[in-house]
């Protein structure tokens, strides 16, 4: 499979301070990505460079084999959804079917004009005056009847309320399914991306520290829970991501090709949560782990 | 393109369409009365064998406080038109957000501003136009009557000129949108920036279009002036009888180019108080005596005397602009204006292509 996006030591600059540095990241056709991460990882900013709205300062990176936003074939490849879902708010929903339709010439008008009939949106409405769910959808249909090869959501359900978000998401995957286009959605909230997402990218500090499919991810790790003891006496194939002690006992989270025989440790499956936040926390460990010695010197 | 940006402008295009509506219905009622003032006025001053610059015409002051209003609103448009048309244009887009939904549909941003400014600017001149069309006709018995089109508070706020600073003014507000990213600073800037350009090109710059014209008069047809000041008397020279030309200065100087001295003064003027030493001062210092207006009858021989003797060795020195140089001098202006907006607009495309990313 050819990757949707490639970055090598990608970097955004405002003056002085980096709000991406360094970011090397292939993400393969045909899935649906999600892009978990603390705020201030530099998720937006990745997602603002990869559709063009924000060049790089420093490396390189193509979407579908060609710099972002290079001409007008390339901008009607690629299909966004901004955080907030911004529309005209004067404009009224027929208005910005119109508009997608002028500005698009892969549109196809059939498919914007049954999703808006799927989701009782009145063609008269102005689009200040939708729900935030409504206003998301707006934004998806616009995204999506350009007809794109790869879809970008930027937190497309961070500001709606449950149900709105379970909505949208099932929205997202019936356009999946029906056209079978690339998708790379971002959040902070994993459980969201867990619902649709097949592949997860975990990116900290710009740097990224998971990038695979979410069965392989969930399939490799284990949680490990026995006698206290030291990780380094492990197996060389077992790579601990995560530990914690007790005075007696010790609780690992490993990732590991092979099953775990050491009758000592007691073995359970891990949500995919629990993966992230051990693969954010190793992230930031170093620092937390001199503060600690410190903590203990006479 | 321009489908969506005339959808984007289409609501304040309503607006400015129902201001100028507005304002040719009470340019309409109100503009036949000025009519019948000029043509009553023009009637009484042939009927006293006055023509030209010297029938004082009372349409001049007829409907004062309309006249300033009309010009007023002429005046006053371009910078409307620059502060909500021109900085919001893109700041408003970035402030809401909404380029993030504009610039990732399949048209470059090139395209998207060309459009944008294309479209708008194109409704600006034209409403500019219409309005000035409108108060042009309307004050057309003012104009002819005062016989000065150079004035600024007439060259600039008819004919031609509107529709150059309505561009300038919208470029201009758009530039600072996209170079504040906010509309509430660009539209302070694009008035101030408004105002400066037209203060500097009225003063500075139009006199400088063409180079005047350099015309000698006699002191016997120009008449002088004579002002008794603190450091003596002094010359003034009388600006010529030419209606519609702008006078730019006016000198009495002799073949050396040097004015007369208080001395020539008193030498060739013998007779007139205050100059010469046979009467008292005219006034408490300053007094101001001239063969161009009426004279007390005391005065008219004194006075023909001297010129006469003035007028053997100084001349009357005018630079001015001629009547005819009305039209090339508002062509001049007006796209000195539209090329400043030009460049403008074209620094607002490269910016928002290059510098927004």
């Amino acid at each position: 499979m050819t990757a949707v996006l490639a970055a090598r030591g990608l970097g955004k600059r405002y003056g002085r301070r980096w709000a991406l540095q360094d970011c090397t990241l292939d993400i393969p056709a045909g899935h649906v990505v999600g892009l978990v991460g603390p705020n201030g990882a530099g998720k937006s900013t990745l997602l603002h460079v990869a559709v063009g709205l924000l060049a790089p300062s420093a490396g390189s990176i193509e979407v579908l084999g060609r710099p972002p936003a290079a001409d007008a074939a390339q901008l009607s490849r690629v299909g966004f959804v901004a955080q907030d879902a911004p529309v005209y708010s004067r404009l009224t929903v027929a208005d910005h079917l119109r508009f997608g339709a002028r500005l698009n010439p892969t549109w196809d008008p059939a498919l914007a004009r049954r999703r808006t009939e799927d989701l009782d949106l009145d063609p008269r409405q102005h689009a200040g005056s939708l729900s935030g769910g409504q206003r998301a959808q707006l934004a998806l249909t616009l995204a999506i009847a350009k007809r794109p090869e790869f879809l970008v959501l930027d937190e497309p359900v961070a500001s709606l309320d449950p149900l709105a978000r379970r909505q949208f998401l099932q929205s997202l995957m019936e356009i999946v399914a029906e056209q079978g286009v690339s998708v790379l959605l971002s959040s902070h909230l994993v459980a969201d991306l867990e619902r649709v997402c097949d592949y997860l990218v975990v990116l900290v500090a710009s740097h990224v520290q998971v990038a695979e499919e979410v069965d392989t991810l969930l399939g490799a790790h284990r949680r490990l829970t026995g006698p206290r003891r030291d990780p380094a006496s492990l197996p060389g194939d077992i790579e601990v991501v995560e530990e914690s002690h007790t005075e007696r006992q010790s609780t690992l989270l490993v990732r590991t090709d092979g099953p775990v025989l050491d009758p000592a440790w007691t073995v359970e499956e891990v949500g995919l949560e629990d993966v992230v936040l051990a693969y954010m926390g190793r992230a930031v460990a170093p620092a937390r782990g001199r503060r600690a010695r410190l903590g203990v010197a006479p | 393109m321009i489908p969506v940006a005339w959808r984007q402008f289409r609501s304040q295009a309503a607006v400015a369409t129902a201001a100028l509506v507005a304002v040719a219905v009470a340019l309409a009622v109100t503009g036949p009365h000025l009519v019948d003032v000029y043509r009553a006025g023009l009637a009484a001053c042939r009927a006293q064998g006055t023509t030209g610059s010297n029938c004082s015409n009372p349409v001049a002051g007829a409907d004062r406080g309309l006249q300033v209003a009309v010009l007023a609103v002429v005046l006053v448009a371009p910078a409307l038109v620059g502060m909500f048309w021109g900085a919001p244009l893109v700041a408003r887009e970035l402030e809401s957000g909404t380029y993030r939904l504009a610039w990732t549909q399949s048209v470059t941003r090139r395209r998207w501003m060309l459009g944008k400014l294309g479209v708008v600017a194109l409704g600006a001149m034209a409403g500019a136009g219409l309005l000035s069309l409108m108060a042009t006709w309307w004050s057309s018995p003012v104009v002819t009557a005062a016989q000065n089109r150079f004035s600024p508070g007439q060259f600039g706020l008819l004919d031609l000129v509107p529709v150059g600073y309505a561009a300038f003014a919208f470029s201009l507000g758009a530039a600072t949108g996209v170079l504040f990213r906010r509309t509430l600073p660009a539209m302070a800037v694009t008035l101030a920036g408004f105002v400066a350009a037209r203060l500097a090109v009225t003063y500075w710059l139009r006199p400088h279009f063409m180079a005047p014209v350099r015309e000698v008069l006699p002191l016997q047809d120009a008449g002088i002036g004579l002002v008794v000041g603190p450091g003596g008397p002094t010359v003034v020279g009388q600006a010529p009888p030419l209606p519609n030309a702008w006078v730019v200065s006016t000198t009495v100087q002799d073949a050396a180019g040097r004015a007369p001295t208080a001395a020539d003064l008193r030498h060739a003027c013998p007779d007139l108080p205050g100059i010469g030493t046979a009467g008292p001062p005219a006034g408490p210092g300053v007094g101001h005596v001239s063969a161009a207006v009426p004279v007390p009858g005391g005065l008219k021989a004194p006075l023909q005397q001297c010129v006469a003797t003035l007028g053997a060795r100084f001349h009357d020195v005018a630079l001015y602009q001629p009547a005819d140089r009305y039209w090339p001098f508002q062509w001049f202006e007006t796209l000195t204006f539209v090329a400043a907006a030009v460049l403008l607009a074209g620094a607002a495309v490269w910016w928002v292509r290059h510098r927004m990313r």
